[in-house]
């Protein structure tokens, strides 16, 4: 029944850092062919435990061989099987930019940082225990520390500070709300406690509900959900870009722990919290998609551009999350694989237009190097991201606009999505102009920007790595059926909590 | 001891909120490391407040719950390894920047940080 596979997605990058940290410290070379093994072979594993879970069996891991409420456990069904895949892809993408634009000669350790940030990643999307929740969280937010300072600069320092600060106060937070869950349930496995919240003395319901409210802050700060968002915009945009593309699965981690917690132990049918977390994420959730694509136009330069366009697609997801019905939650995890592989590509496209500009700020330069390349690039991203036809994000936009036709205020979330799209067109289609476009239109002395007159840089691997990113997107496009085939049975196993909970008590 | 305990946890989580909100390096970790104390207390009492008892059930009971003292270890070490990051990081931060103030203008990213520099500092940090 225990088949060690689950685990292998935490333990391979958290031996192979501190290896590349003793062994390959002096070796470039050896890191990046070590760092790239290691992420392609969690990539290969976490597709066989797709496939695996595809079947629709809740498979339990118990650490030390310890049962279920005494011991940690590690909970492979499909939702956390297809958070793997769609780290794991991203994780290979990003490393593959990465080294082929010398990234991470900048700063020291950039690949044992990363083998740790995935390890984090890995750890909390599999976890049945929310301590051990909590405990991932730090190591892939200790790790993301590192990375997000990589090569330094005085704006990315600071930034930094702001963001290691910001989510310290979150993690405090986090062990205030466990504390008064560990207080009331007596337990902190999911599932334990997920029976037992449902038969709780009547005294105990306002504690119980105090620390559901609390996790729900947390989770919120980490998915950047209105109006605890504003760690974000600085972080993405002052991080190195393509740390800044990894970072597109951490909002996302948020998100994913909202969509476990929330239909696992405080579910819609549970009494003590009933429509609560329904009722708070809602409102902030359609003020986030506001807030993102007004974000998108008033951004300034081209990362902050995109980094609101995440904060917009955050927002839009939890519109989706909030409605906390099978087919809503099928709606979100589309979305969320979408706007994930979205946001990674035009960070790497960012990073591009960075690399050859000099810039980011979006004023009219003297053409870049391959710019016709990059422009192409950009607008087959920023379709992606604000949701036009063919590509999939339009089919996640509809998705969602479809699973709340039930919601009280469905007017008003129909509005302020649409509404919040053609702003981003707009944006998005201005930053592009300026910078793409009027380049062309103008007269340039020679010697009026020499970042822009460098050499090309080299186009294989970073090109090839957001190539494969927007072919996936194509893919979610051309493929949507078998892919919200497999999402539908997820949904169906998120809200049907009896199996999960007997697998994982060991009653099955 | 309830009132005790309670005033105390409310009290360094004012004190570590009223610090946090001075937007300045220094206070703000100072701020964090009393919100630490604040949340491990919280934490140690999550598992009822019992006196003298032990943590380990091979004796007739009553005895003290061992969990909330294996988590409060677990978040004292996560505390004290932040702590110490966020002072590094905030050191490096003001002597690169000649400002303690968290709150950022709206600038531009860099892209060419001083390379050899900006890797030695990375290098010590990590």
């Amino acid at each position: 029944m225990m088949s060690h596979w689950i685990v292998i997605p935490i333990i391979l990058p958290s031996l192979m850092a501190p290896l590349l940290v003793l062994v390959a410290r002096y070796d470039m070379t050896l890191q990046r062919v070590l760092s790239l093994v290691s992420t392609t072979a969690i990539l290969a594993v976490s597709v066989m435990l797709a496939f695996a879970a595809a079947s629709g069996t809740v498979e339990v891991y118990e650490l030390g061989n310890w049962p279920a409420p005494f011991g940690i456990v590690m909970v492979l069904d499909r939702l956390s099987a297809l958070m793997l895949v769609l780290t794991s892809v991203l994780a290979l993408a990003v490393l593959v930019y990465v080294v082929g634009t010398d990234w991470d000669k900048r700063g020291a350790h950039f690949h044992a940082l990363y083998q740790f940030q995935l390890m984090g990643l890995a750890g909390a999307m599999l976890t049945g225990d929310l301590f051990n929740l909590f405990v991932f969280f730090e190591v892939l937010l200790i790790a993301s520390y590192g990375l997000m300072v990589h090569g330094g600069g005085k704006a990315r320092l600071r930034a930094g500070v702001q963001y290691v600060i910001f989510n310290l106060a979150g993690s405090t937070l986090f062990i205030f709300a466990l504390a008064t869950l560990y207080g009331i349930t007596g337990t902190l496995n999911m599932a334990d406690m997920a029976e037992r919240a449902q038969s709780l003395p009547e005294a105990d319901v306002a504690l119980l509900r105090t620390g559901a409210a609390m996790l729900l802050v947390v989770f919120a700060v980490k998915g950047a959900l209105l109006p605890v968002h504003f760690w974000l915009p600085n972080t993405y945009s002052h991080a190195p870009a393509p740390v800044a593309a990894l970072f597109a699965i951490m909002t996302k981690v948020g998100a994913y722990a909202i969509i476990r917690v929330y239909t696992l132990i405080f579910g819609p049918e549970v009494a003590v919290t009933g429509t609560m977390p329904a009722d708070w994420m809602m409102p902030a959730a359609v003020l986030t998609v506001i807030a993102g694509m007004v974000g998108v136009l008033a951004g300034g330069n081209l990362a902050r551009v995109v980094a609101f366009a995440a904060i917009g697609s955050m927002g839009t997801l939890f519109v989706a999350v909030a409605m906390f019905t099978p087919e809503s939650t099928l709606s979100a995890l589309y979305y969320m694989v979408h706007s994930t592989l979205a946001a990674g590509a035009l960070f790497l496209i960012v990073d591009m237009v960075q690399a050859r500009r000099g810039t980011c700020a979006l004023h009219v330069l003297p053409p870049i190097a391959q710019t016709g390349l990059i422009a192409s690039l950009f607008f087959a991203g920023a379709i992606a991201m604000v949701g036009m036809p063919p590509l999939s994000g339009f089919l996640g936009k509809l998705m969602v606009l479809d699973a709340v036709r039930d919601h009280g205020g469905m007017g008003w979330i129909w509005a302020a999505i649409l509404a919040a799209s053609l702003i981003a067109i707009v944006g998005m289609a201005r930053a592009g102009s300026q910078l793409f476009w009027k380049p062309h239109a103008e007269e340039f002395a020679a010697s009026e920007n020499p970042a822009a007159a460098k050499t090309a840089q080299p186009v294989a691997l970073p090109v090839a790595a957001v190539l494969g990113l927007l072919a996936l997107i194509v893919a979610m496009t051309v493929g949507a059926g078998p892919v919200t085939a497999y999402m539908h049975d997820t949904a169906g196993q998120l809200f049907d909590t009896s199996d999960y909970i007997s697998t994982v008590m060991g009653r099955n | 001891m309830e009132f005790v305990v309670a005033s105390s946890v409310g009290l360094l989580t004012a004190a570590g909120i009223y610090l946090m909100l001075r937007m300045r390096t220094f206070p703000v970790v100072i701020g964090l490391a009393l919100l630490a104390y604040a949340v491990n207390v919280f934490l140690f009492a999550s598992g009822r407040l019992t006196l003298n008892q032990p943590p380990v059930q091979i004796y007739d009971g009553p005895w003290s719950d061992p969990l909330p003292q294996a988590l409060a270890l677990t978040a004292i070490v996560i505390a004290f390894g932040m702590t110490a990051f966020t002072v590094i990081l905030a050191l490096a931060s003001y002597l690169t920047t000649g400002t303690d103030q968290l709150d950022m203008e709206n600038t531009d990213p860099e892209i060419a940080p001083p390379a050899a520099g900006s890797a030695q500092k990375s290098g010590e940090r990590a």
